[in-house]
């Protein structure tokens, strides 16, 4: 009996270890630990496709979710005091240049060098170049491409008879004809405006986004948060003033309590129907999915530009001209606004080598387009397009549910949007979070509230704004500012 | 082995309090003076650690004389007559007080606190003469003095009626005693978000009741006033129950024998009340203002979930000041305005325990 025992474990202990041995996956045993913001949004996504990994790697993917606010400052006390307990990172692309300054991103430059399956040329130019690099090395992988576009309901517009406005004085003589009529049926008037205004939420993206067309003109090189040559703040002039203009006036189309409403009261109340014109991210036509009332109703186009915007010669509001606004189309100056700049993975320096390889392996599964395609054309993701391949190609989205004429009307904003070489970079280097999400975002909060007028706003933010960066240092801040937009250090 | 029970009997006492002390060493006084020094210094976080560069009282001189002056105190211009007259006859008071404690009963300590209480008075009313009554707009400091001493003497009132009514021999007042204590039992964001809904005015559970009290068309996250006092009215809520429950348990241990000769000799309910009831729960109700102000300071949770301190920053706290400072990563900023909320939660609260509270229980005793 006992030799016989012995004969059969023979036979099958090496089928064992040679199937252990076939089965072993590339990163059995190493854990990745991502950190990004509550889900579904993002997170869930990010758990989806790790797990998707986990089946191919043997790499267990573990997403850790902190409110949005304390993302940075979680990042910063893990990163800096040594604990690194996050191995990686899905947040703002707009963080990343803070982070390599201070040395703790992992440059992935020779992975994407010998990553074909990234097809890293389907990634737009502003993504790829500007989004995903600091100093022209490769420090983020683009999982969404965040940046503010224009919606308008095509069935309002149609039944009103106008035509979805290309300038901010469209927009007025749109918004007047359409504000307060009924555009779902249920007997309530509705607003030709949805923004989200409210302190502390996105509102400070949305300035930018009026703001932007009046004071850049000459290309994502020539800033709009800094004079790339003095380091003085784009903040107190005739453009910014026009752009605070607009904002406020906007309001009068909208709902009563905007100031009080951030994105996801904004985003119920444009599915139910309530709204005619939008300016959000690229989340809109796919959410618009889920909703009975205003599936495939929503058109897109870039955001509105301006025929007069400021000329920093002689510090006025002028007529665009073809030196002043080099990039206008049909003598109106547009400038999309890459607002947020998107959600994108990075990776902690000091993490084990082999969980920094297969953290990056994650985040270009998750990039890749066999996965991002699919990803961008669902809401829930949070995800929006990036890719040429995303734009290009209209099956996905019929696919997904779109209808052709808004899936066409949808992906030519996205496309017009991002093959502007006006296109507004958001601002990436340190203490990005005090310039805008406090000071800027605190200072049109009291303008918008009547507690004090443009000039006002604009001389409170320019000084604060000095403040800020003569503490980190003038000369690096500046240098950074620069190098963000593709400028060699100046300073 | 005699030798070594005596120690351990002699040093008992102390071994006993050894870990509470060292808790309350760890999370309170440590943390406490690290951020006294925090609040001199601007801390720059780097990989490896962090910068520290002591920059004296710079982040102080920003919120008080610099470019967050409007954020802490206000906007300062021209004084209304009001606001003149109010500082005068304050400025008034206060000498008059300081003067009266000299003739009577002159102590160094005492007056050293009296004159710190009164410069600290003097300083809150020249505060709101110049904004508030002046038609002004105010910073976080004088806002959350609103919201606690105004807002908490709506809902020490209320409280009390409420308790007064259930000390009462009236049918259900135990269901009653339950159904007002149970709002204190909620997380404080779960009532801020359940308030956002119910005073949605045309879309919310409540827009009925609201539209037949006119009110449907209100926007009141956009108007300051309004927004305050739903602030108000959300934190009242929470807090009743706890002013609630302190004070019927006080009310149940009054003399049911004096109320009773009270009653019988003639006395009104209202004089019952005044003479009789009062003075018997004034140390409790003391006690319970105070505790209830020292929480009111640090207030957050509601205006930022209901109002994110807006519109513009008009119903924003100072606790909420100070995190907006910590989320920019001003750490030294975020330090300087939680120190002066210590400064003046402290200041209000021994003035209002050794003038009010104490003083009260001396004659009492007397």
């Amino acid at each position: 009996m006992l030799k016989y025992l012995i004969k059969i474990m023979g036979v099958f202990i090496p089928i064992i270890f040679v199937a252990g041995m076939v089965s072993a996956k590339k990163y059995d045993g190493v854990t990745i630990r991502v950190l990004s913001r509550p889900g579904p949004v993002i997170s869930g996504a990010i758990d989806k496709r790790g797990k998707e990994f986990t089946q191919m790697t043997g790499a267990k993917v573990i997403v850790e979710e902190l409110p949005y606010a304390e993302l940075f400052p979680k990042i910063l006390a893990d990163w800096t005091q040594g604990t690194n307990s996050l191995d990686a990172a899905v947040t703002s692309s707009a963080w990343v240049p803070e982070l390599v300054d201070m040395g703790l991103v992992a440059d992935l430059s020779d992975f994407v060098a010998n990553d074909p399956g990234l097809k890293i040329d389907d990634i737009t130019p502003y993504f790829r170049e500007f989004n995903q690099k600091v100093n022209g090395k490769t420090y983020t992988l683009t999982l969404d491409g965040d940046f503010h576009m224009f919606y308008y309901r095509t069935d309002v517009l149609n039944r009103f008879s106008q035509e979805p406005p290309k300038t901010w004085d469209e927009w007025f003589k749109v918004a007047e004809a359409i504000h307060g009529k009924d555009y779902n049926g249920d007997g309530e008037p509705d607003y030709a405006s949805c923004a989200f205004k409210r302190r502390a939420a996105q509102s400070y993206f949305t300035i930018w986004s009026v703001a932007s067309s009046f004071i850049q003109t000459k290309g994502t090189s020539q800033g709009v948060f800094f004079n790339v040559d003095t380091g003085k703040p784009l903040i107190n002039n005739p453009g910014f003033a026009e752009g605070l203009r607009v904002y406020k006036e906007m309001g009068k189309y909208g709902p009563p309590d905007e100031l009080n409403m951030d994105i996801s009261d904004v985003r119920a109340m444009y599915l139910k129907g309530r709204c005619a014109m939008l300016i959000e991210w690229g989340d809109t036509s796919p959410l618009a999915l889920d909703s009975d009332v205003v599936r495939n109703l929503w058109g897109a186009s870039q955001m509105p530009g301006s025929k007069r915007v400021w000329n920093r010669d002689t510090n006025r509001l002028e007529n665009c001209n073809p030196t002043l606004c080099p990039h206008a189309i049909n003598g109106v100056n547009h400038a999309p606004f890459g607002a947020f700049g998107g959600w994108s993975g990075y990776i902690n320096k000091n993490a084990d080598p082999k969980v920094i390889k297969a953290a990056y392996e994650l985040f270009s599964y998750m990039n890749a387009p066999e996965q991002s395609n699919v990803d961008v054309t669902q809401g829930w993701t949070g995800f929006n397009p990036y890719r040429f391949s995303q734009f290009n190609n209209v099956d996905q989205w019929l696919e997904a549910g779109f209808t052709k004429s808004s899936a066409s009307s949808y992906l030519n904003g996205l496309k017009e949007s991002l093959n502007n070489p006006n296109f507004v970079s958001d601002l990436r280097i340190p203490g990005a979070a005090q310039y805008t999400s406090v000071i800027l975002d605190t200072e049109v909060a009291r303008f918008l509230a009547g507690e004090i007028n443009a000039e006002q706003t604009m001389k409170n933010i320019e000084e604060k704004w000095e403040e800020v960066t003569e503490d980190f240092g003038k000369k690096k801040q500046m240098n950074l500012y620069r190098a963000t937009l593709g400028l060699s250090a100046a300073f | 082995m005699n030798t070594l029970n005596e120690w351990i009997e002699k040093q008992s006492r102390k071994l006993f309090i050894t870990p509470a002390v060292f808790l309350i060493l760890v999370f309170s006084v440590f943390p406490l003076i690290a951020s006294l020094i925090i609040s001199f210094t601007r801390i720059r976080p780097r990989a490896g650690g962090y910068t520290m560069r002591f920059v004296g009282l710079k982040n102080f001189k920003k919120i008080f004389f610099g470019s967050e002056q409007y954020h802490l105190l206000g906007t300062f211009e021209a004084v209304s007559a009001f606001g003149w007259i109010l500082m005068s006859v304050v400025l008034f008071l206060l000498i008059w007080w300081l003067h009266i404690y000299i003739k009577r009963e002159f102590r160094l300590i005492g007056f050293v606190g009296r004159l710190i209480s009164a410069l600290f008075i003097l300083g809150i009313t020249i505060l709101f003469s110049t904004t508030l009554f002046s038609d002004k707009n105010f910073g976080t400091l004088p806002m959350t003095i609103i919201y606690v001493i105004f807002g908490c003497s709506i809902q020490f009132l209320i409280g009390l009626g409420l308790a007064y009514i259930c000390s009462m021999n009236l049918k259900g007042k135990t269901f009653f005693r339950i159904l007002f204590f149970m709002p204190l039992m909620i997380t404080p964001v779960g009532i801020a978000y359940q308030w956002r809904m119910l005073a949605d005015m045309n879309r919310g559970p409540l827009s009925g009741i609201w539209q037949a009290l006119g009110l449907g068309d209100l926007a009141w996250g956009s108007l300051a006033w309004p927004a305050r006092t739903i602030i108000m009215i959300a934190d009242a809520w929470m807090w009743i129950p706890f002013i609630f429950i302190v004070l019927v348990a006080s009310l149940d241990t009054v003399s049911k024998d004096l109320v009773e000769a009270a009653e019988v000799d003639g006395a009104s309910k209202l004089l019952v009340f005044q003479d009789v009831i009062w003075p018997q729960i004034a140390p409790v109700a003391g006690t319970v203002i105070l505790i209830r102000w020292i929480e009111g300071f640090k207030l957050v949770d509601i205006p930022l979930v209901m109002t994110s301190g807006g519109p513009g920053i008009s119903t924003e706290t100072l606790t909420m000041h100070s995190w907006t400072q910590w989320r920019a990563l001003d750490f030294g900023g975020s330090s300087a305005v939680a120190y002066t909320l210590l400064f003046v939660t402290v200041v209000i609260c021994v003035s209002f325990f050794n003038f009010v509270i104490r003083k009260y229980s001396q004659a009492n005793q007397i």
